[in-house]
């Protein structure tokens, strides 16, 4: 392996992560990938989920995002998120009641403005509680 | 002539109101800070997103979202008006009605149709005064702690106005913060989405790369999730910025209006000394007047 690459991930409140990765995995809209140093130049949107890389040291780590853009150079990556939190910042209680909150609102049915509204939150809260109970340790 | 009770009560009016201003001044000094801590952790965001949408707008056709489209004719104009919900903070809201007000008169002509979306009560009451027709309002917003998704959400709202046809154009107006003296009010076209920046290629290095973006999905589709978003970006910037111009507008206001207070006190107390000393004049005329009475 040739080195590090430069993990960015910004949101418009602040910069949630600036750190030396060995790999970062991104969750494409076409579908997950894999950076490592050298890659080429390279855009995509992002899906709900969750981005995982390895640090220096080789720990895995996992970061939540709202869906967003990467923009992959070879020497860094940026992911630019609405919203973005470490695995230690994500709340268990606030991702729980939201996910409640969307299953019921999907529930009754006859309201179909927030249909697509409800639907992302849910997703959002699935994604949150997901990381959560994922093994890795952080 | 005021009697002696008058001044001193006056004098204790002037004190509570002093408070009240210094109080105030240092509160809009601490929620200053505070916003401006919110403009310098969203700078990093907004530079790497007008950077990636520059490069961006190289590859995709300069008509590949109809944001980008100025329509032929212009009928229906529409305004997001920024301006702070609460007053005591100078000519703050006044600088920025009567930008809308001149904004109206300069660029408007007799067949168009106006309407408002406000941010803060100071602007929705101007235009209720004025008659304009309010399409949207959120109170409770600029100058307290909002995030992103307020923006997000007035954002979708008025791109879908704009789809649907009901606004040709949509500008808006807020207080652009230049310095903690300065805060100009300014007006900015959001809808349809001036030609973008094109991003440098001359004197930044690491710019051949970006030519060469392999985009997913294709540049086009990528630009229509980020235009909407660059909506969203832009009215998030204007309200940090009329937040914390409210806040510098604010402080300074306060700070003379305490000046003028400490001012006031010091002649009203100089009355109050002379009146004292004329009643205890007075006092002694008539004690030595008593006395040489006696005495004869």
């Amino acid at each position: 392996m040739a080195g590090n690459i430069k993990l960015e991930i910004v949101t418009p409140s602040k910069s949630v992560v600036d750190d030396d990765a060995q790999i970062i995995v991104a969750p494409g809209t076409l579908g997950e990938f894999g950076v490592m140093i050298g890659h080429t130049p390279f855009l995509s949107s992002l899906k709900v989920g969750a981005i995982r890389y390895k640090d220096k040291g080789g720990t895995e780590r996992v970061i939540f995002v709202s869906g967003g853009f990467a923009e992959v150079l070879p020497d860094k990556v940026t992911i630019l998120a609405e919203s973005a939190e470490r695995r230690k910042d994500i709340s268990i209680e606030r991702a729980k009641s939201a996910f409640e909150r969307a299953k019921r609102r999907l529930e009754n049915e006859d309201r179909d403005i927030d249909f697509e509204r409800a639907k992302a939150a849910l997703e959002r809260a699935l994604y949150r509680l997901r990381i959560l109970e994922s093994p890795q340790a952080m | 002539m005021a009697t002696l009770k008058d001044v001193k009560n006056k004098i204790g009016a002037v004190k509570k109101t002093q408070q009240i201003t210094k109080a105030m001044n240092m509160v809009a000094a601490s929620k200053l800070r505070g916003a401006q801590t919110k403009m310098e952790g969203f700078r990093p965001y907004a530079e790497k997103f007008s950077e990636v949408l520059g490069s961006l707008s190289e590859k995709a056709g300069d008509e590949a979202s109809p944001l980008l489209v100025p329509r032929e004719s212009v009928k229906n104009v529409h305004v997001v008006l920024i301006t702070s919900d609460r007053g005591l903070c100078g000519g703050f809201n006044i600088n920025l009605t009567d930008k809308a007000k001149s904004f109206c008169n300069e660029q408007l002509t007799q067949d168009m149709d106006i309407s408002f979306t406000n941010f803060g009560k100071k602007g929705r009451d101007w235009c209720r005064k004025k008659g304009f027709r309010r399409d949207d309002e959120y109170l409770g917003i600029v100058g307290a702690n909002f995030d992103f998704s307020i923006a997000s959400i007035s954002g979708m709202k008025l791109i879908q106005g704009y789809m649907d046809g009901a606004y040709d154009e949509i500008y808006m107006i807020y207080s652009q913060f230049v310095s903690m003296a300065r805060q100009t009010p300014v007006v900015k076209k959001l809808l349809p989405i001036p030609p973008i920046e094109k991003a440098e290629t001359d004197n930044d290095p690491s710019a051949p790369y970006i030519a060469e973006h392999i985009c997913e999905p294709s540049a086009d589709a990528l630009m229509n999730i980020m235009l909407p978003k660059s909506v969203h970006v832009q009215l998030y910037r204007a309200l940090l910025e009329t937040s914390t111009s409210e806040h510098a507008a604010r402080m300074s206001a306060m700070n003379n209006a305490t000046k003028a207070c400490k001012d006031m006190i010091e002649s009203l107390t100089l009355v109050y000394n002379k009146a004292r000393q004329a009643t205890i004049t007075a006092e002694l005329m008539d004690i030595v007047g008593g006395a040489e009475a006696l005495k004869g």
